[in-house]
C-alpha cells in the first residue's frame, strides 16, 4: 500500500508538471484528489488494515495529499501569472494614436477682454453696470454736457431712430443712469461694458458697431491722482507689470480736465510699428467728471468729485493679441474664434 | 490747422526749439501735433534761375529750348515742356543732380537731340498739392513774382524749407485756429512773450462813412459788422512770402487782395471778406435773413436756393454774400477791381453752421464762425487787412471804419481756491506756482488769501468754470508730475450680479460643450429684422441708415448666426457650432424706447462628434441641440421646469422643431432650419435654438440644498411598450411618473423601434424604470405592486401594451 501511494504521488507530480494550462491542472486535481480519485480509494481501503498500521498509513496518505495539493497550488500560481502575461500581451495597443476628442469651444476675444477688465475692477470694489443700447438723446448727450447745438456732437456721428431716440454712441449713458439711481449719494464705483454704434463705414480700423468699457468713480475727495493711480494698476494688469502710463491733455465735453492715456509700448520705448516709433500707444480717454454732469445726475458738485475713463474693447484686444483688422471681431470666422479657446 | 514754423516765429521767439521739440511740447500741453513736415527734406539742389532766352525746340513742337542763368559762370541749356515758359522769367530750376519728391533724380539728358541740363519746375513738382497752387501756375511752371537772385536756394525762397506742424484741435480749442492763438499757447509753454502786430493803416482825408452805410436787420444773428474802404488798389500777385505762407497753411493764393483777407484770417482767426465796391450795386450794406427760396450765385459760380434760416449780406436789394460762408459772384474781387470794401463781422455760430450744412460749404471762415470768433479781434483784423492793402496793393484807406451794431468785449472772471485745486488734482502746489502758470498764459490774476481770481481773455472762450482753471494748471504744470494714488475711504467688495454671473455660467457651459461665441451686428436689413422673431412686431428702423443692409434693429439673433455659419461653410469649414448672447429690440411704438431683451441663440452644422480611426462619426441632428439646451437648463437649475412640445414656427423644419416652455411660458425654440432656407442661405443642414436668456436667468434658482446619498439599493424594471406611432414619449413618461409615485426615482427611454417587425401604425418604446426608497430596502413585492399600477395606467391612459 505504501508502495502504491508513493507511485501515485510521483505520477501525480509528473502530471502536474506536465499540465500546460489551468484546465489540465484542474483535471489532475480531480483525478488524484477528487472523491473518486486513487488517493481517496486508498483511504477507503484502510478499513482492512490492522489497528497498528492504520494511523501510520493515515499519516502517509495525508502527506501524499498535501504534497500533491501544494504542488498543484504552486503550479496554479505559475499558470495564472502566465495567463495574465498572455492576456496583457494580447491587449497591447498603439498609444500614439489620437484620443477620442472632447469638444471645447471658445469665448470671443472681446468677451475675454471685457471679462478680464470687469474682474480686475471688481477686485477693486467696482460693480458692473449695464444699460440699454437704444438710448434717449438726453442720456446719450444732454446729461453728458452735450446740449443739442454743441459743436462736439459732430465728433461722433450718430444713428438716430427719431430725433429723441438713437443708438448709443458710447457707454456713458449707463454712468448717468447709475448716478441717477444713487440719488445724489456716493460713492459710485462702476464699470460699464457694452455695444455702441456710430455712423462709420466698416473698414480695417472702423466699425459701425463696436464695444466699449467705461469706469466711473464718484465720491468725496476723488482726485485726478486717483484716476492716474487706478489706470496705472489697469495698465500693469492688462499689459504687463513693466508698463507705464502717460496722460496727455485732451477734450471731452463730459470731463474737465480731460486726458488721453497712453501706455508704454512693449518695445520698451525703442520704437516699433505698433507705437509708430513713439514708444507710447494711445489706449483710452479719461478725465474728472464735469460738474455739469454731476449736477444733472443729481450730485452736489461742491461735495462730490469723480473720475471716468473709457476705452474700446476692440482696441485693447487688437493690442493684446496683435489683431490687425477690426472686422475680424464681427465676421465670426471659426479660424479666428477658435484661437481664443486657449487659457492664458 | 497747419502751422508754419517760420510764420509762427514772427510772433514768439522760437530760438532753441527745433520744430520736432516744439511739436512734442505742444502735444504735451494739450494740443495734439499730428505731424511735422519739412518739405525740403526730400528735395535738394533746386535754385532760382533766370530764363535769358527761349526758342522753339528744333525737333519738337511742344518743347522749348531755354538758356537759363542759374547763378553760375555760364548759363545752362534746359529743355522745357511747359507752355508758359518765356524769356525774362524767374523760375525754379532743378539742376543736374537735383532730387525732387519721390526720390526723383534729375540727370543730364538729351531730349530729341538737344542737351538738357536740369529741369524748370512747376509747384506740384516741388511737392505742393495742385489744389493749393495759384491757378495761373497750375498748368505750368511757376514764376517768382518779385526780386530773387539767380542761383539762390529756390526751396528757401518758396518756404519749402519751412516746417509745417499739423495741429489736431479738439472742439474747445478754437482759440488755436489762428497763428496768434497758437503763439499765445506756445508762449505759455516756453514762458516767452507774444509779439502782436499793431496795425495802424495810414488813412486818407476821405471818410469811409461817406462811401458806405451799413444796417443790420437781425442783430441777434450778427451783433456787429465793421467795414473799411480801400480805394485805388492795384490788383496783382501777392509777394512770394505771403503766397508761400498761405500754401503752407493749406490756402490757395489768388491775388493780393484776396490773399490779404486770407492771410489775416489765418493770422487773427477772424474771417474777412473783400467786396468789389464798384460792383456792389449800391452804397449800402444790409444784413438780413434770406427770404425763402431766394436765389443767389456764390463765387464758386453755383446758384444756391436760400431759406429763411440763413443770413445774407445784401446791397439793400439782393444778396452779395452768404454771411460767414461765401461771397457772391456779383461782387467778387477780380483783376480789374480798384475799390474794395473789407468786411469784418461777428456772425452767430449756429446760423453759419446751418447755412454751411445746408449748402455743403465748409470753409476756413465758416469753421471759425461756427466755433465763435474772438470779439476783441474784429476791429484789429479789419485794420490789419487795410494796412496790408496799402503796403502790398498800393491802396488808399479811407478814414475810419463804418461800424454797425455793437459787441461788448467782456472778459470772464473765474475763481478757485488753492485747496480745491490741489484736492481736484491730488497735488501740493503753492499759490506762487499757480500764479506763475496764469502769468505764462497772460491771464490776469488777483489773489485773495487762499483764493485766486483769473480774468480770462476773450480769446479763451473755453474757460468758464473753476474746473477749466484746474485743467490749465494741470496741463502746464504737467500731468507727469501728478502722483499716482488710489481713491481713499472704505472699499466695499465688488461683485457681479447673480444675473451677470448666470450669463457667464451659460457662456462657459456652451463653450464647454464645444460652441464658439459669436458676436454679430445688431443692425440688419428689413427682411432679416423680422425673420425668426418670437413676437410679431414691426422692426425698429433707423431714420437715416448708411445702407439697406444695416437699416433696422434685429428681433432675433438667428439670421446673423445663419450668415456666420454660411460664411464658415463656404470656407471649407463644414462643421460649425456658434452661439451668441445679445440684445434684440422690440418696437414699443413711435418715440418710445424699444424694449431690449437678452437672447441666447446657437447654430450647429456638419459633424458633431468625430473619431475617425475608430470609425466614429456623428452628424448633428435635432437631439444634439436639444441635448445642449437640456444640459443648459439643468446647469442653471431649471431642468424640472422645462418642457418641449412640437411646434412649427416660420423658418424651422415643421417636423423637427420644438417649442421650449418654462412652466407654461414659451421661451423659445429648438429645431432644424427649414431646408428651403438652408438652400437659400447656402448653409448646410443646420440645427438652431433661440431662448429668452433674460427669462431663464431671472428664473434660475440660487439656492442649492444637498439631499442625502441613497443608502438602500434600487431595483430596476425594464418595459417595452407598444403604442400608436403618434404617441409621444413625453406623454408615456408623464403617465409613468404619475403612476409610479415617490418610489419611482428615474425613468429613461432606452429604445424606440418602428418598422417591419411592428404592426402598421404602431411603435415600440422601451423604458428603464428605477425604484428605490430612501428609508429602507424595497422588497420585490413592494416594487411589483407599484409597477403593476404603472402598467395599468399606461394601458388605460395611453393604450400601451407590453411588447410580447
Amino acid at each position: 500500500m505504501e508502495q502504491k501511494l508513493k507511485e501515485l504521488q510521483s505520477q501525480a507530480l509528473e502530471k502536474i508538471a506536465a499540465a500546460a494550462n489551468l484546465k489540465e491542472l484542474n483535471d489532475v486535481r480531480v483525478a488524484y484528489l477528487g472523491k473518486k480519485g486513487p488517493v481517496t480509494e486508498v483511504l477507503k481501503g484502510m478499513g482492512k488494515l490492522s489497528a497498528e498500521e492504520r494511523p501510520k498509513m493515515g499519516a502517509l496518505v495525508n502527506v501524499v495529499r498535501e504534497t500533491i495539493s501544494k504542488s498543484i497550488e504552486e503550479k496554479q500560481e505559475l499558470l495564472e501569472a502566465a495567463a495574465i502575461e498572455q492576456q496583457l500581451a494580447q491587449e497591447s495597443i498603439d498609444v500614439t494614436l489620437p484620443g477620442r476628442p472632447v469638444k471645447q469651444g471658445s469665448h470671443h476675444p472681446l468677451t475675454r477682454v471685457a471679462e478680464e477688465i470687469e474682474d480686475l475692477f471688481i477686485g477693486m470694489g467696482y460693480t458692473v453696470a449695464e444699460g440699454p443700447e437704444v438710448e434717449q438723446d438726453f442720456y446719450n448727450f444732454e446729461a453728458l454736457n452735450l446740449p443739442k447745438d454743441h459743436p462736439a456732437r459732430d465728433m461722433q456721428d450718430t444713428f438716430y431712430i427719431t430725433p429723441e431716440l438713437l443708438m448709443r454712441t458710447h457707454t456713458s449713458p449707463v454712468q448717468v443712469r447709475t448716478m441717477q439711481k444713487h440719488e445724489g449719494r456716493g460713492p459710485v464705483k462702476i464699470i460699464c461694458p457694452g455695444k455702441v454704434y456710430r455712423r462709420d463705414s466698416d473698414d480695417a480700423t472702423h466699425s459701425h458697431q463696436f464695444a466699449q468699457i467705461e469706469g466711473l468713480v464718484v465720491g468725496e475727495n476723488i482726485r485726478m491722482s486717483d484716476l492716474k493711480g487706478t489706470l496705472d494698476v489697469f495698465a500693469k494688469k492688462m499689459f504687463g507689470e513693466d508698463r507705464e502710463i502717460r496722460l496727455r491733455p485732451s477734450f471731452f465735453p463730459f470731463t474737465e480736465p480731460s486726458v488721453e492715456v497712453d501706455v508704454s509700448c512693449m518695445c520698451g520705448g525703442k520704437g516699433c510699428s505698433i507705437c509708430k516709433g513713439t514708444g507710447w500707444i494711445e489706449v483710452l480717454g479719461a478725465g474728472m467728471v464735469h460738474p455739469n454732469v454731476l449736477e444733472m445726475a443729481g450730485f452736489d458738485s461742491n461735495k462730490y468729485t469723480g473720475f471716468a475713463f473709457g476705452m474700446g474693447q476692440e482696441r485693447i484686444a487688437m493690442l493684446k493679441y496683435g489683431i490687425d483688422d477690426i472686422r475680424h471681431f464681427y465676421t465670426n470666422d471659426l479660424r479666428f474664434l477658435k484661437q481664443f479657446s486657449v487659457h492664458e | 490747422m497747419f502751422v508754419s514754423y517760420k510764420w509762427l516765429a514772427q510772433y514768439v521767439d522760437l530760438s532753441g526749439q527745433t520744430p520736432q521739440e516744439l511739436a512734442e511740447k505742444i502735444t504735451h500741453a494739450g494740443i495734439e501735433v499730428e505731424g511735422v513736415e519739412i518739405p525740403a527734406t526730400e528735395m535738394k539742389n533746386i535754385v532760382v534761375g533766370y530764363v535769358k532766352t527761349r526758342e522753339q525746340h528744333p525737333n519738337a513742337d511742344k518743347l522749348s529750348k531755354c538758356l537759363v542763368d542759374v547763378g553760375e559762370e555760364e548759363p545752362v541749356q534746359i529743355i522745357c515742356g511747359a507752355k508758359n515758359v518765356g524769356a525774362g522769367q524767374y523760375v525754379a530750376v532743378a539742376k543736374t543732380g537735383a532730387v525732387l519728391p519721390g526720390n526723383f533724380k534729375i540727370k543730364r539728358a538729351k531730349l530729341r537731340g538737344e542737351e538738357s541740363n536740369g529741369m524748370i519746375c512747376s509747384l506740384s513738382e516741388l511737392g505742393i498739392e495742385s489744389r493749393l497752387t495759384p491757378k495761373e501756375y497750375a498748368e505750368g511752371i511757376f514764376n517768382f513774382p518779385n526780386d530773387v537772385t539767380p542761383g539762390e536756394d529756390a526751396l528757401a525762397a518758396l518756404n519749402r524749407d519751412d516746417a509745417i506742424l499739423e495741429l489736431s484741435l479738439t472742439p474747445n480749442r478754437s482759440d488755436a485756429l489762428s497763428m496768434i492763438g497758437v503763439a499765445y499757447e506756445v508762449a505759455a509753454i516756453l514762458d516767452r512773450d507774444v509779439n502782436l502786430p499793431a496795425p495802424n493803416p495810414t488813412e486818407s482825408e476821405e471818410k469811409a462813412s461817406d462811401a458806405i452805410q451799413i444796417r443790420i436787420d437781425t442783430p441777434k444773428d450778427n451783433p456787429i459788422y465793421i467795414a473799411r474802404v480801400v480805394k485805388n488798389i492795384k490788383i496783382g500777385p501777392s509777394p512770394i512770402w505771403m503766397q508761400t505762407y498761405l500754401m503752407n497753411a493749406g490756402v490757395r493764393p489768388h491775388n493780393n487782395v484776396v490773399d490779404i483777407t486770407n492771410y489775416v484770417l489765418m493770422e487773427y482767426g477772424q474771417p474777412l471778406h473783400a467786396f468789389d465796391l464798384d460792383r456792389l450795386g449800391s452804397n449800402e450794406i444790409v444784413v438780413r435773413r434770406a427770404s425763402e427760396g431766394e436765389k443767389f450765385v456764390t463765387l464758386d459760380d453755383t446758384e444756391r436756393t436760400l431759406s429763411a434760416d440763413q443770413l445774407v449780406i445784401t446791397n439793400g436789394k439782393e444778396p452779395v454774400a452768404l454771411a460767414g460762408v461765401m461771397g457772391g459772384a456779383n461782387s467778387e474781387v477780380h483783376d480789374g477791381t480798384v475799390n474794395v470794401l473789407i468786411e469784418s463781422a461777428y456772425f452767430e455760430g449756429q446760423i453759419v453752421r446751418a447755412a454751411s450744412k445746408a449748402h455743403s460749404l465748409r470753409s476756413e471762415a465758416s469753421a471759425r464762425f461756427e466755433k465763435g470768433v474772438d470779439p476783441a479781434r474784429i476791429q484789429a483784423a479789419c485794420d490789419r487787412a487795410a494796412e496790408l492793402m496799402v503796403e502790398l496793393a498800393s491802396g488808399t484807406v479811407l478814414s475810419g471804419s463804418v461800424i454797425a451794431g455793437e459787441l461788448a468785449i467782456e472778459s470772464k472772471r473765474v475763481s478757485i481756491t488753492l485747496e480745491k485745486l490741489n484736492m481736484r488734482l491730488g497735488t501740493d502746489l503753492q499759490m506762487g506756482d499757480v500764479e506763475d502758470i496764469f502769468r505764462r498764459l497772460q491771464f490776469e490774476t488777483e489773489t485773495n488769501g487762499n483764493e485766486i481770481t483769473v480774468t480770462v481773455p476773450t480769446r479763451r472762450g473755453d474757460i468758464t468754470i473753476a474746473e477749466d482753471l484746474t485743467e490749465e494748471v494741470a496741463r502746464l504744470y504737467g500731468y507727469d508730475h501728478i502722483p499716482l494714488t488710489l481713491p481713499e475711504g472704505t472699499v466695499k467688495p465688488g461683485s457681479l450680479t447673480s444675473y451677470q454671473l448666470g450669463r457667464r455660467v451659460v457662456r462657459r457651459y456652451l463653450e464647454g460643450t464645444g460652441f464658439n461665441q459669436a458676436i454679430t451686428y445688431s443692425l440688419t436689413s428689413a427682411k432679416r429684422a423680422s425673420e425668426f422673431a418670437l413676437e410679431h412686431r414691426a422692426p425698429v428702423a433707423l431714420s437715416m441708415p448708411m445702407s439697406e443692409e444695416r437699416a433696422y434693429l434685429r428681433q432675433s439673433l438667428i439670421p446673423h448666426l445663419i450668415e456666420a455659419a454660411a460664411y464658415n461653410n463656404a470656407r471649407q469649414i463644414p462643421s460649425v457650432a456658434l452661439y451668441e448672447t445679445g440684445s434684440i429690440y422690440l418696437n414699443e411704438g413711435e418715440n418710445v424706447q424699444p424694449k431690449e431683451e437678452e437672447r441666447l441663440a446657437g447654430i450647429v452644422t456638419g459633424v458633431w462628434h468625430e473619431h475617425l480611426w475608430q470609425g466614429e462619426k456623428k452628424a448633428v441632428d435635432f437631439f444634439t441641440v436639444k441635448g445642449i439646451v437640456e444640459g443648459l437648463t439643468a446647469r442653471i437649475g431649471l431642468a424640472e421646469r422645462i418642457t418641449f412640445q412640437k411646434a412649427a414656427p416660420a423658418g424651422f423644419h415643421p417636423g423637427r422643431t420644438a417649442e421650449v416652455l418654462l412652466d407654461s411660458e414659451s421661451i423659445g425654440f429648438v429645431g432644424q432650419l427649414h431646408p428651403t432656407i438652408s438652400k437659400e442661405m447656402d448653409v448646410k443642414e443646420a440645427y438652431l435654438f433661440e431662448l429668452k436668456l433674460d427669462v431663464l436667468l431671472n428664473a434660475s434658482r440660487e439656492d442649492l440644498a444637498y439631499t442625502a446619498i441613497p443608502r438602500h439599493p434600487f431595483i430596476s424594471r425594464d418595459i417595452a411598450l407598444v403604442v400608436d406611432s403618434t404617441v409621444e414619449a413625453a406623454a408615456l413618461d408623464a403617465v409613468i411618473k404619475q403612476a409610479g409615485g415617490t418610489l419611482l426615482t428615474s425613468v429613461r427611454v432606452f429604445d424606440v423601434y418602428e418598422g417591419e417587425r411592428m404592426e402598421e401604425g404602431k411603435k415600440s418604446v422601451a423604458f428603464a424604470l428605477t425604484y428605490a426608497d430612501p428609508e429602507k430596502t424595497l422588497t420585490d413585492e413592494e416594487v411589483t405592486a407599484v409597477h403593476e399600477k404603472v402598467l395599468a395606467a399606461l394601458k388605460e391612459q395611453a393604450g400601451a401594451d407590453l411588447r410580447a
